[in-house]
């Protein structure tokens, strides 16, 4: 390669690099922000909840259902069969260990994201207990697992962990 | 046709403004314009150097911090700082739940809403919170204040000329009337309750010497807090609330510059080798 | 719309073939700004800044759009969101500086653009339309300018949407419902600002369709040149690219480092520390002033101090700052000198840096506070500022006496090589 040639490729290749470096932050401006990110984690008080009851809040900008299970919701939970189900997870996998009976849920559903019924109070439950998405029929047993309907999973459990008996950090 | 009009025109426009200028000469000379108060007795800031200042200027953490604490203590009782959150004090080298811990002590709370009663509550500040204001609304502000609305402090050092420094000036520029300005300008003594201070630009404001002793805060990393030391690390905490990112700035730029200048060299180079044929007597 | 030694498009690969008879978009770029547009050989770093205005207007409108990604058009949030966008966006405070940074770089890059064409008398004949076309880009430009400083609401914002409006005003029984119907209020308020962020988003896409014509004009007679001899032959031409696409790409480097060093070191240096507080109807800054590039304009505006019989001042003011634009319309039929290039006439030249001097001095005065003596050396200035185009511009045509041209662009060049390379240098033709 002659020299003339080797600085005029050298000087294209950088202008090619600035380019991509350039690009970077155009497209980095797009996540989210520092004020979101600083919203990233929910803080719950859950000492108003009483058993059979449900609340619901906000994580990160979507609905978040923390419901306290009944005995009774507990046993028709563990009565299942995970394997007969589409999603299988038992109610031990979905909650923390020794606090079987909170079960803390998006309220997002798995089919098309619509906000399932149940959480508040009076609403429909559906035939398995739990929540009931009106958009197209999910039925979701006292585990927010999917039994019926066209949702192909369970509820999402998101991370959080006990910061005391009566209040969950979540995210 | 086009130029005798343009003749026209021009010889109105040039002509009516060299009236005017002889109309205003006559009467700048026959009535010189009187010197202001303003004119004679405003100063410039003084000079204080700033970590910060230059193309390679850092904040300095531990002075940040110690302007913190000079805001915390002294300044947020009347100024807000509404811009900023408290998680961004992370960048002064408190860890989270250091934050944290500043956030739920701080003196002023969190409006809310009461979820009962729907009532008007307030709460601890948690991180993701901006400073709350020390008074609910303008109206609250001035009443509070002899009629003077203090200032949102976050970006008072890039709303004035010289920022860090004539805040710093401001600070420690509080002093009594010269008796040479009463002396030639009878008229312009300091208002019952304003105060002098001839960094401020038209030399009296409302703001009581904020900074008055040595000692009025006490620094947790043993540095003398003397007026002149408070006021320099306050002014430093505010440069900063008003450009956080003037370290990332610095460092972009350092980079950016150096990349530039070796493809602007090499694009040279090219544009040389492509005019070679060219560019000769031939 | 070419001379006829023009390269020829010829696509060698077949999809490119296939595309060209489609679609003759590479053609059509090939003959506007790559290997099949000949320009004069004997171009100089002046004639760099047509395509660094068009570096700018594409660092204007790529961090504008993420601007107006960030930003809320509201009066109770928008000062706050302009914050937010510098705080806490992913280099929110890179796009921001750049975009307040870029308008100042694309308005110095604009006026060295026209004064070169002022120098060497790119306006005349063939060339009018190319300088008309530039001059709705200036105006346009201007427009937008002003809107976007209004966008972050602070206090030069507002008060200066309210004396720039207030400008119409001045005009005689339809000026208060003017100004009235442009803020849709009786002061700038919610109404004026979202007009002027949609105006504000809109019109830089004007302004490229209308670069897009100045440069359809340029094509038709082809580019000026520094001797102002008209292109002869071949000889006298070299294709763009990649002759200056390669010179222009050097310029576009020695640009960017200086909207670099301006960017990243000095970010506030051209703006107004009083935009930095939030609007405040109930409080006027000390001083009003716009944006730099808005001084010269500015001085004029207010050099107006006396009425003229019935006409007030302001409306003189006013007036006189619309004419200083527009005169710049009728330039090509002002100067009727038949030689373009400065180069080749003394008086003209003489007088040129006169007025380049003299603008500065306005600028100078429009950014400072209004009293005296800068009202009055203003006054001087925008007289001659007048002066200078209406009379002085016809007069010289008709009584100055031109040096002798080079007979041709090639002549003038080898004439140049030969005094740079000295008597040994003298290599004979190739």
């Amino acid at each position: 390669m002659r020299r003339r040639d080797f600085i005029n490729i050298a000087a294209v290749s950088f202008a090619g690099v600035g380019a991509v470096v350039v690009a970077l932050p155009l497209i980095d401006q797009m996540n989210p922000s520092a004020d979101v990110l600083a919203l990233a984690s929910t803080e719950v008080d859950l000492s108003a909840i009483q058993p059979g009851q449900a609340i619901k809040t906000t994580f990160r900008s979507q609905p978040l259902f923390v419901r306290q299970l009944t005995e009774k919701e507990i046993a028709e939970a563990d009565k299942v069969d995970p394997s007969t189900l589409r999603d299988p997870q038992t109610l031990e996998e979905r909650t923390v260990d020794g606090k079987k009976q909170w079960l803390v849920t998006m309220g997002v559903c798995t089919h098309l994201g619509c906000v399932p019924l149940g959480a508040g109070e009076g609403e429909n439950r559906g035939e398995f207990g739990g929540y009931f998405c009106p958009c197209h029929g999910s039925s979701y047993d006292t585990a927010a697992r999917i039994r019926k309907g066209p949702a192909p999973k369970n509820l999402e459990v998101p991370k959080y962990s006990f910061t005391s008996d009566t209040a969950i950090l979540v995210g | 046709m086009v130029r005798i009009g343009a003749f026209l025109v021009g010889l109105f426009f040039a002509g009516w403004l060299f009236i005017s200028f002889l109309v205003g000469a006559y009467s700048y000379v026959v009535e010189p314009p009187a010197k202001t108060v303003e004119h004679e007795f405003h100063l410039a800031p003084k000079h204080v150097s700033f970590s910060f200042e230059g193309p390679f200027g850092k904040y300095d953490q531990r002075q940040l911090q110690r302007g913190f604490q000079v805001f915390k203590e002294v300044c947020s009782a009347c100024h807000s700082l509404k811009f900023v959150a408290f998680r961004d004090l992370e960048a002064l080298g408190y860890n989270e739940a250091e934050v944290k811990a500043i956030a739920k002590q701080w003196a002023i709370k969190t409006p809310s809403v009461d979820p009962a009663t729907g009532e008007p509550a307030t709460r601890d500040p948690v991180p993701a919170d901006h400073f709350p204001k020390p008074f609910a609304n303008n109206v609250a502000a001035a009443a509070a204040n002899n009629n003077a609305i203090p200032p949102d402090l976050s970006l008072m050092t890039k709303a004035r000329h010289h920022g860090p420094t004539y805040v710093y000036s401001l600070l420690t520029g509080f002093q009594d009337q010269p008796a040479e300005l009463l002396k030639k300008f009878p008229d312009a003594k300091t208002p019952e309750g304003l105060h002098y201070n001839p960094y401020f630009a038209n030399l009296n404001l409302a703001m009581a010497p904020p900074l008055s002793a040595d000692g009025q805060v006490t620094y947790g990393d043993g540095t003398n807090p003397t007026v002149d030391q408070m006021a320099q690390d306050v002014s430093a905490f505010l440069a900063w609330t008003a450009e956080p990112k003037l370290e990332n700035r610095h460092a972009a730029g350092l980079a950016t510059v150096i990349f530039l200048l070796i493809a602007t060299a090499l694009a040279y180079m090219s544009y040389q080798n492509i005019w070679a044929d060219k560019k000769k007597a031939a | 719309m070419s001379f006829p030694w023009a390269e020829h498009y010829t696509p060698k690969h077949p999809v490119m073939q296939w595309v060209d008879e489609k679609l003759p978009l590479p053609r059509l770029v090939y003959n506007a700004i790559g290997a099949g547009y000949p320009v004069p050989r004997n171009l100089n770093y002046f004639w760099n800044f047509g395509v660094l205005a068009g570096v700018a207007l594409v660092i204007q409108i790529v961090t504008g759009v993420i601007m107006a990604m960030h930003y809320g058009a509201n009066d109770l949030v928008a000062f706050g969101t302009v914050e937010q966008t510098m705080r806490d966006v992913n280099a929110g405070w890179l796009m921001r500086y750049a975009h307040a940074n870029g308008a100042s770089f694309f308005f110095i890059v604009v006026y060295l653009h026209i004064f070169r064409g002022l120098y060497f008398g790119s306006y005349k004949a063939p060339r009018e339309m190319v300088w008309l076309l530039g001059l709705v880009i200036f105006l346009l430009m201007m427009a937008t300018a002003f809107m976007g400083y209004v966008l972050p609401w602070g206090q030069m914002s507002y008060w200066g949407a309210k004396v720039i409006t207030g400008l119409f005003g001045a005009i005689p029984v339809v000026g208060e419902p003017i100004q009235t119907w442009l803020l849709g209020g009786f002061a700038p308020g919610n109404a004026s600002l979202n007009r002027f962020f949609s105006l504000h988003f809109l019109l830089p896409f004007v302004i490229a369709g209308v670069i897009i014509l100045h440069i359809w004009a340029l094509h038709i007679p082809g580019s000026s040149n520094p001797t102002g001899v008209e292109v002869k032959g071949p000889q006298d031409t070299v294709p763009f690219h990649p002759y200056y696409t390669a010179k222009d790409g050097f310029g576009v480097g020695v640009f960017l480092i200086l909207f670099a060093i301006m960017l990243f070191f000095a970010p506030n240096y051209l703006g107004h520390p009083d935009n930095y507080i939030e609007a405040n109807p109930l409080s006027t800054p000390a001083h009003i002033v716009p944006e730099w590039y808005f001084w010269p304009f500015y001085a004029i505006l207010r050099a107006f101090t006396v009425d003229f019989f019935f006409v007030p001042a302001k409306l003189l003011g006013v007036l006189a700052m619309f004419a200083s634009i527009l005169l710049l319309f009728f330039l090509p039929w002002l100067d009727t000198s038949p030689v373009r290039s400065g180069h080749y006439r003394p008086t003209f030249k003489a007088f040129f840096w006169l007025l380049m001097f003299d603008v500065l001095i306005l600028g100078y005065c429009g950014g400072a506070p209004a009293e005296e003596p800068y009202v009055m050396i203003s006054q001087v200035a925008a007289a001659y500022y007048f002066a200078h185009f209406l009379i002085i511009l016809p007069l010289i045509a008709r009584f100055e006496k031109p040096l002798p041209l080079p007979g041709s662009i090639t002549e003038s060049v080898l004439a140049k090589y030969a005094k740079a390379d000295g008597e040994t240098a003298a290599v004979p033709a190739e």
